[in-house]
């Protein structure tokens, strides 16, 4: 195949809208190829798949979320055809509409960002009805029994040897913590509120725990850093608790969905920005990345592993609450949410995830993510593009927000417009590079051909809502923003060694309902895998 | 040959440590699992279905191609097909069928619309604290079971989770535990009850909301018949323990106010969360009926009582429900798969099912075999063939295959139909 004459943006082989052809071949890019098919992509935009680095899409959580929300499904109904399944979508959509509309959109790789280790098989079944995209999840540790024994026990090999066995044991990519020690915690109702807390029980601390896992993570030579939803996650003045975990160490760390820790004040009525602070730390230290979680107005289904914060916004808002305690590992907490415009708290939190793209000087370091469904679906990224593009487009959306937020951020200040070389960065170099993915996220040879072809129009949202064709490993599967094949991606997992030693044995069959042989995911569970391997 | 860690394809306790042996290819004996497992396995072979076909009122035996071939054929040209059962197989079977019933624009319920539909209804407006089983386990120190009776129903459950296990805070077992059984009559799951409450038959939804009030301090005095001491007494204990568990079963959702009973439980066990930990779990039946819903819901968004005629999912029960299409006569054919639902649906929707064109896919015969047009024997999920099913807590496992099967699984049976359903 032969995309002829695109306007390309590859920002990791420094590619800035030159005028070029790219070739395929076997799913691959290739410097020639003698295939008959063009595409002509004259006055098209090309750049690489897009790809997710933080996004809720398969497995226990989501489902509970799907069960619990029937009233949002009948909004936006998803008919079958010849050759797509039917579903519905809204905030938390069917998986095939949900592998649909990232193609759609021009995204071709996701990352399931939090899934309980005894849940995994749930995830990879769901990954096998999700459609089009590749996929990769990553496991839940920072509340896991072993985890916390072996730092009480100052068993460091032991750790590290637990780690690998999980990842191979889930298949999963890479280490996730969430509100480390505070989701045990609240197993007996209560929470950590700083990173030297001791979880209750266990003479642990969460900063313990993220130091430690962070250490393994890099002794193991894991792809993707540690992956942090820090404590305090919410609440007013956690961007402190968020600048602590970040200098905590010197290994790297990606702290996700960072707009929702960067607040100051010291409660609702003194809610205000402190992503300056924040910002001006990543921008002093290197070791650390970020996705922003940015607030998109309208109905959300938050979504979380941590319990405690889900059982406050509960409270707050009154809406129907799950929560879902899961044994010797982790939790899980569901309210569903609205995200007001003339609610200052709401707009507060708007403007925060703004001020994080605009003042974070390194695109490479801070990426485009709504935390879906959380903050918003994330079919809604071509609007965040529209704001980060044009200074206009968000003055707008400023004008109609609640006055306060003028006052309480410096978003009215900041004029940073960003490039189409920018969007392509934060939207798939940065994240393809940040999950250790060599062969996403670019367009060089031997890149696989997932690549996005996008009309660009004088309106950014719909320039990016539906890409004029996409091609998934070398085939049109996308054409004029419909679904035109289907296709089953891939599943990432990293095989980082470790065994099963007979103490953790001995402990599943203390502690655990689940046979130990019975725990790791099986072949089957992977009809299309690609394993990563470390460094 | 001997079989370790085997799952039991019964109850929705999911046991994943039995022990089958295997020798010439039948399963002689059984190790650990309950009595109901050992049933299961050693029995399997007995009363198994054959591929039959109704001509002149009778049913002839046929190959299984003829079957499938008839089975299509009757999809194809029903104008509103049913597709019920589900709960008794594994979930690429449950995938396949949800596939189907969309290809035929048709309606699709599971089992959970005759048990736990008032819990799914329930927990999509009030929500739910809940656990795996394992927390029980470890942190339950105040158990408590309301109209259900696992003594009889899941046998091994007060062992394995709930009563006597021991875990990380609970190494004393059964000793660190409050056990209350709540029920209209007393049986054996009471005989293991420090408090037994005895209740008059549907007075659950007054008691539950009683002691909803209590918790928060409101005087209630004697309400249906329970006194207000045992009120307070009962609402006392919840409040204090550390942590508690509510199980139900049927006793709860299908007696008088239905989804009101769950609502009123699962916002009882919400409210407990303001004063300490507390969970509510249901006693899910059938060994994948949890699996039945999931699959559903991550395909349709809905986790029972769902119709394509639109093209789209479309989520009613009452509408969509089984029981309720097939009584009121809406249906034209019918597919049912993994469940019996002459065995227990009202005459009325019963007489329906043998009037339309009904296929019937199961491993064994059935009450709903005898009236069927169709009948496909398939391999006996979780003995011939492998699988997922989750268990009442939605923990999924995968079930293993210990003998040969002489028919195609379920998954295999439905996916051929699709197949010849496209191509007709």
């Amino acid at each position: 195949m032969m995309i002829k004459n695109g306007t390309v943006y590859d920002p990791l082989n420094g590619i800035d809208g030159e005028r070029m052809d790219i070739f395929v071949e076997n799913g691959k890019i290739v410097e020639e190829s003698k295939e008959k098919e063009v595409i002509d992509a004259s006055g098209l935009m090309v750049m690489p798949g897009g790809v997710d680095i933080h996004s809720h899409i398969a497995g226990s959580k989501i489902n509970i979320g799907r069960l619990l929300r029937p009233e949002d499904h009948r909004k936006d109904v998803v008919p079958r055809t010849e050759i797509t399944r039917s579903g519905v979508g809204y905030t938390v959509p069917t998986t095939f509409v949900t592998g649909y509309r990232y193609a759609e959109l021009g995204y071709t790789t996701v990352a399931e960002a939090a899934v309980p280790p005894i849940g995994a098989r749930h995830v990879h079944e769901e990954f096998a009805d999700t459609p089009m995209i590749d996929k990769m999840m990553f496991p839940l540790m920072g509340n896991n029994y072993f985890v916390l024994k072996y730092i009480e026990e100052d068993e460091f090999e032991k750790l590290k040897n637990f780690v690998a066995f999980l990842l191979n044991a889930t298949k999963g990519y890479a280490i996730k913590m969430v509100n480390p020690g505070g989701v045990e915690s609240w197993k007996w109702g209560k929470n950590v509120e700083s990173l030297d807390d001791k979880v209750e029980n266990y003479d642990v601390t969460p900063r313990e725990v993220i130091t430690n896992l962070a250490k393994v993570n890099e002794e193991l030579g894991l792809p993707h850093s540690v992956h942090v939803h820090c404590n305090n996650l919410g609440a007013p003045g956690n961007f402190e608790t968020t600048i602590e975990t970040m200098s905590a160490l010197r290994e790297r760390i990606h702290i996700t969905h960072i707009q929702f820790n960067s607040y100051a004040g010291e409660d609702w009525a003194s809610f205000a920005s402190g992503a300056p602070e924040v910002a001006n730390y990543i921008n002093k230290n290197e070791h650390v990345t970020c996705d922003v979680g940015q607030v998109v107005f309208g109905d959300a289904t938050t979504m979380t592993a941590d319990g405690p914060w889900q059982h406050t916004l509960y409270k707050l808002t009154g809406n129907k609450w799950v929560n879902s305690d899961v044994e010797m590992e982790t939790g899980a907490g569901i309210v569903p949410y609205v995200f007001r415009e003339r609610n200052l708290v709401n707009a507060i939190q708007w403007a925060i995830g703004l001020e994080l793209f605009l003042l974070i000087e390194d695109p490479w370091r801070v990426y485009l993510t709504t935390d879906h469904p959380n903050a918003g679906p994330f079919y809604h990224y071509p609007k965040v593009i529209s704001w980060l593009m044009s200074n206009e487009k968000r003055g707008e959306l400023l004008a109609k927000t609640h006055k306060g937020v003028s006052k309480m951020t410096t978003l009215s200040d900041i004029d940073r417009e960003y490039s189409l070389y920018e969007i392509a960065i934060i939207t798939r170099a940065a994240t393809a590079k940040a999950l250790g993915l060599r062969d996403k996220g670019h367009l060089g040879i031997g890149a696989d051909a997932d690549i996005a072809i996008y009309k660009l129009e004088d309106d950014f949202e719909r320039s990016f809502s539906r890409a004029k064709y996409v091609i998934k490993d070398g085939e049109i599967v996308v054409r004029d923003g419909k679904i035109a094949k289907g296709h089953l991606g891939r599943t990432f997992w990293v095989d980082a060694g470790g065994e099963a030693t007979d103490e953790i044995k001995e402990i599943f069959s203390e502690y655990y309902t689940l046979n130990f042989e019975n725990y790791p995911v099986q072949e089957e569970y992977l009809p299309r895998q690609e394993v990563i391997s470390c460094k | 040959m001997i079989h370790e860690h085997v799952v039991c394809p019964f109850c929705g306790c999911l046991c994943d440590d039995l022990e089958v042996t295997v020798e010439d290819g039948k399963v002689v004996n059984t190790k650990r699992g309950c009595i109901i497992a050992k049933s299961k396995f050693m029995n399997h072979d007995r009363d198994r279905a054959k591929p039959m076909l109704r001509k002149d009122d009778e049913l002839i035996g046929v190959s299984i191609e003829e079957a499938m071939d008839r089975a299509a054929e009757i999809l194809r040209s029903a104008d509103h097909p049913l597709i019920y059962g589900l709960s008794s197989t594994e979930c690429d079977a449950q995938r396949a069928a949800t596939e189907l019933a969309e290809l035929v624009g048709g309606t699709i319920d599971n089992t959970a619309s005759v048990c736990h539909g008032p819990t799914l209804v329930s927990v999509q407006a009030v929500g739910v604290v809940k656990c795996t089983l394992g927390e029980i386990k470890n942190r339950a120190d105040l158990v408590i079971f309301w109209g259900c009776n696992p003594g009889e129903a899941h046998l091994r459950h007060f062992l394995r989770y709930s009563v006597l296990s021991k875990g990380l805070f609970t190494q004393e077992g059964r000793k660190d535990r409050t056990v209350i059984v709540v029920d209209v009559r007393e049986n054996a799951s009471t005989k293991l009850a420090d408090i037994f409450l005895k209740i008059r038959p549907n007075s659950d939804f007054e008691i539950i909301s009683a002691l909803r009030a209590a918790i928060k301090g409101h005087e209630v005095g004697d309400v249906a018949g329970v006194a207000d001491g045992t009120i307070k007494e009962v609402a006392e204990k919840m409040k204090s323990c550390k942590f508690g568990v509510l199980f139900f079963g049927l006793g709860l959702t299908m007696s008088k106010g239905k989804h009101m009973n769950i609502d009123a439980a699962l916002s009882l066990v919400r409210d407990l969360n303001d004063y300490t930990k507390f969970a509510i779990n249901s006693m899910r039946g059938h060994f994948n009926v949890a699996g039945a819903n999931e699959v559903l819901i991550w395909q349709t968004g809905y986790p029972y009582s769902v119709n394509f005629s639109r093209g789209y999912p479309r989520y009613n029960p009452g509408e969509f429900s089984a029981v309720d299409v097939l009584s009121r006569k809406e249906c034209d054919a019918a597919l049912i798969i993994a469940a019996d639902p002459l065995s227990s649906f009202p005459l009325r929707a019963s007489e329906h099912l043998a009037k339309i064109p009904t296929i019937v896919i199961d491993p064994k015969n059935s009450m709903t075999s005898l009236v069927a047009e169709v009948v496909i024997p398939t391999a006996m999920v979780g003995v011939e063939c492998e699988g997922t099913a989750y268990r009442m807590d939605c923990i999924p496992i995968r079930l293993r295959k210990v003998v040969e099967p002489e028919f195609p699984s379920d998954k295999e049976v439905l996916e051929e139909i699709i197949e010849k359903v496209k191509a007709g």
